[in-house]
Formats: C-alpha cells, structure tokens, sequence
C-alpha cells in the first residue's frame, strides 16, 4: 500500500520553520511564485492575514486567498542583537509592522534598508524573499 | 455571598541557578506563607500550582508539588497564563470559593528558570510566540516589547532616558528588598556609558538595563472564605476586584501599539467590580517585564493619561512618597521575574503593605492597592484590587 503523501509545505517558511502541518499551505505554493496572500471568508467577507483556513466570525471554513498588493504604512520596528537559536546568522535583522489599513502584515525589513532610514509611518510594500539557507519569506522593501 | 479574604503570603528569595528542585522551591514560598497565615497543612481544602511548563522537565507539576507539601488527597489545579500564571490561579480560587466548593485554598507560583540549559532556554524563546507566523522571523520576547517602545516614542516623544527612569527607581528599592536577585543600584549615567552593560542593546531601542531579572523562585498566596478568614487571622485582606483579559497572540492582529489592551481590559473590570477608580489606589505592583511595560501600565490603568506616563516618572510620583507608587520591592526589573511566581509575589507585597508590614518598603498608610500581571507580550493580562 502506498504511503500516505504528507503535505508538509510549510515547513519551507522562515530562517526556522516551527511548524509544517496546516490547512493553510497553499500560502507556501503562492509564496513561491513570488506572491504574498491572505485568506477572505466568503460568506462575511472577513479578512485574515496571516491568513486562516476557518473564520471565528461566522464559523465557516469556506476561504479565498487575496494579495496582499501595493504599501503599508509602518507602524513599528525593532533590530535584534541576539536572536533565538538557529537564527544567529541572520543577525542583526529587524521585525516590523505594516498597516494595510484592512488588515496587517508583520515580518522584517529587507536587509537593503539601513536601520537609520526607518521611520514609523513610512510606506513600504511586501515581497517575497529567498533567505541564505534555501528557505522563504517575505520582507519589507522601499516601494 | 460573603467575601475571599487573603490570610497568608509567602515567597522564596529570588535567586540565580536555586540550588533545588521545583519541588524544594515551592516549598520555601508555601512554608513562608503557613507560617505567615499561622494555619495548618491540613487546613487547607485545595491547592492551585502556577507555572509556565516550558521551563519545566517535570510533566505535569502539580501532583508532585501538591505531594511534596502535603496537601494530598486534597484536589490540585494546574493553571498557566505564561508570566500571569498565579494571578489567573488567584482568580480560579476566589471563584471556587465564592461557589461553595473550598474554604481555604493555596496558589502556589513557581518558576525555576535555570532548570533548563540556556542553549534550551534560547530556543523555547524562539517559540515564545505566533510559531506558525512569527517565530519564524526570529522574534524575541524583547523585541516585542522594543516595538511598543519605538511605537510610543513615536507617538508621545517618550525616550531612552524615560524609560532609564523606570530602571533607576527600580533598582532603589531592589536594594531595600532582601528577597530580590538584583541588588545593585543603576544610574542614568550607565545607560549612556559604553563601558556599562547597561547601555548594552538587546533589541532597539532596548538595552540591557531595560530588561527585567530572570530568577528562580515561588511564591504563595492563601486564600479563605470570610467566615474562615475572619476565624484564622487577624489581618486579612480582602479581594475587592480581579479582572483578566486576552490578546490575539500575533502582533498582526493587535490595534494598539502604545499600551496593552489586556492591561486596560482586566484594569476596568477590576475597577468596576471593586467600585473603585485608579486615584483611589494606595500602592501599586505592575507588570514591567521591561521598562517600556511599566510605563504603559502607569496609562493603561488610569494612573496617568496615555503619552503622560514619563511626566509620572520623572516628577518620582511613583517613588515610595510619590501620590501613586509603584514596584516599591524592586518590581520585576530588580526584584526578579520567576515567571509562574511572579503575580504571587505582586500581591503578596501589596498584601504586606496593606497590613504595614512591608518594613523599609512601607509606603504610608495605603488602604487600597493594586497587582497588574501581564502574559506574554501583553497576550494575558490580570488586575487584581485589595483592601484592608
């Protein structure tokens, strides 16, 4: 008998990937054609980034995946000089937060921004990002 | 329906690398805390044990500890809300009193950090929040929090040395406090001199000096309905309110990056069910796990008005003598911050000034005071209110 095909797609996401079982995996194969999305319901209309495959306002677990398109005005950063383990090379890295207006997105800065030239409010755009050992992301970049 | 009184408080010294086991650990605070209460073991009906179990090796701790003090086969409770851990298990008491099912309860808090390598230790941090959507970007508890201080610098012009203010008052009581693992005093010059670890970044605009003191410790809080109380002790004090909140856990999905919502939420349901409002406050002991978390505490609970909390500071209103004190044993920042004892021992210290017994920390004559025990990165947040 064939063995059950696992579809652990996930676990290609981030400098370290904490987790790699979930409904949401198809974020992963848009991801790797170079588009960031979120999950809409269809029946409310409610909006999820990160995105989720089941919708705490009416129950239902009948999603559509949205891009995440255009900028969002940053609302916070931060630049670590330590980090958790098995992110030591990445270091020193900066995790921020962008408004969409209808929802958020948070990540890092793309490393071709020099810390100085942040500002809260300014307005970057999403994208996605290949890191040094093969896994993926997304960073915020200059529009 | 009658009150829940507080008849009994305890807690460890707050030490680096505690030469013992969890259990051992739990027994200083729990010892402290019978003595203090001058009751027996076996008065005791039930037992609640607070931890975060990331730190532990032992599954389930609370059958060993509830063993190891001798209170079987009386029920134990297990109850985590990461760094707010035993204030939750002072709520879940105060209900299971309130509905008849025990009279006297013991909360039991405890943490000891250093049962884990640091090489662990670093990478349950790693874990320490949204796994699926931000532990992959390497988020680190002090970078959370680095994010609401650039937020309300941005937004209110509050700085580094504002928050080194907090540190600063911090550290004069740490030294008073014979139980805190951080003793020393810290200046505002060291903040600004390289050669001090202080002024060290860890994520920015946060420093060393910014950063709480992580400890091994326990602490312990015994509780009893009124009649019981007013039978067992002489002093007791009364659970006038208790509020609690949660949080989405991703930053995402959060609307307010200057204060924490769960600090504003448990605030008003406590201050409601207690029919009291922040000026009526004596003492206070808030949560601040770094600087930033104590000055958005002093607006998150109407001490001062928000982007006003620096003004509070640095006019030392929340000095030993100012109009609303706060941390007046060190806070987290010097005392220390044994994650599941932490809220335990918050109240244990409004508890003992509320009975004039708080020595050189005593703060003159406060009726009514104030605990705020935030888990996480604002992810759960308890305020409890306690009258004489």
């Amino acid at each position: 008998m064939a063995k059950k095909e696992v579809d652990d797609r996930f676990k290609k996401f981030g400098t370290v990937s904490f987790t790699a079982i979930t409904k949401t995996n198809d974020f992963i194969s848009y991801l790797e054609k170079g588009k960031v999305m979120g999950t809409k319901c269809k029946k409310c209309g409610a909006i999820y980034f990160p995105p989720r495959s089941d919708c705490s306002g009416c129950l239902q677990s009948n999603m559509e995946w949205f891009e995440v398109t255009g900028t969002g005005r940053l609302l916070s950063y931060s630049e670590l000089k330590y980090g958790p383990v098995g992110f030591e090379d990445d270091l020193p890295y900066t995790i921020a937060l962008l408004d969409y207006g209808d929802y958020k997105v948070f990540g890092r800065i793309s490393k071709d921004i020099p810390y100085d030239d942040l500002n809260v409010g300014m307005e970057l755009k999403t994208e996605f990002n290949t890191l040094p050992n093969g896994q993926i992301n997304y960073v915020f970049k200059r529009p | 329906m009658g009150k829940v009184g507080i008849i009994g408080v305890g807690q460890s010294n707050f030490v680096r690398g505690y030469p013992g086991s969890i259990r051992e650990l739990a027994f200083e605070g729990f010892k402290e805390a019978i003595e203090d209460a001058k009751i027996q073991t076996k008065d005791i009906d039930a037992s609640i044990i607070a931890s975060a179990p990331e730190y532990d090796k032992q599954r389930s701790p609370a059958g060993v500890i509830a063993e190891y003090l001798g209170l079987i086969p009386q029920p134990t409770f297990y109850i985590e809300s990461i760094c707010s851990s035993s204030s939750a298990a002072l709520k879940v008491a105060y209900a299971m009193i309130k509905a008849g099912l025990h009279d006297v309860i013991a909360i039991v808090g405890f943490q000891k950090m250093s049962e884990i390598s640091s090489s662990e230790s670093q990478e349950r941090m790693g874990r320490g929040a949204d796994i699926q959507w931000e532990s992959p970007f390497g988020t680190m508890m002090p970078a959370y929090y680095a994010m609401y201080a650039r937020a309300h610098m941005a937004k209110y012009g509050t700085t580094g040395e504002d928050l080194a203010k907090i540190r600063v008052k911090a550290a004069t009581y740490g030294q008073i406090n014979d139980k805190a693992v951080y003793r020393k005093p810290v200046t505002l010059e060291m903040f600004t001199d390289p050669e001090s670890n202080m002024s060290a970044t860890v994520a920015k605009p946060l420093r060393v000096g910014d950063c709480c003191a992580n400890a091994d410790g326990s602490s312990c809080i015994l509780v009893a309905n009124e009649e019981k109380a007013r039978a067992m002790c002489e002093k007791p004090v009364w659970i006038l309110g208790l509020g609690a909140a949660s949080e989405a856990v991703n930053m995402a999905g959060r609307d307010l990056l200057t204060g924490l919502n769960v600090g504003i939420e448990a605030g008003k349901q406590a201050f409601k069910m207690a029919g009291v409002t922040p000026k009526d406050i004596d003492v206070a002991e808030v949560h601040d796990c770094f600087t930033i978390a104590e000055m958005m505490a002093y607006e998150n609970l109407g001490f001062a008005e928000p982007g006003e909390g620096k003004d509070l500071i640095t006019s030392k209103e929340t000095y030993k003598e100012g109009s609303i004190p706060v941390n007046i044993d060190g806070g987290l920042l010097s005392k220390g911050h044994p994650i599941g004892a932490t809220g335990g021992s918050q109240i244990r210290t409004i508890v003992l000034q509320l009975r004039g017994e708080a020595g050189e920390m005593q703060v003159k004559d406060p009726e009514i005071g104030l605990a705020h025990n935030i888990g996480g990165v604002g992810l759960y947040g308890n305020v409890t209110i306690l009258g004489r």
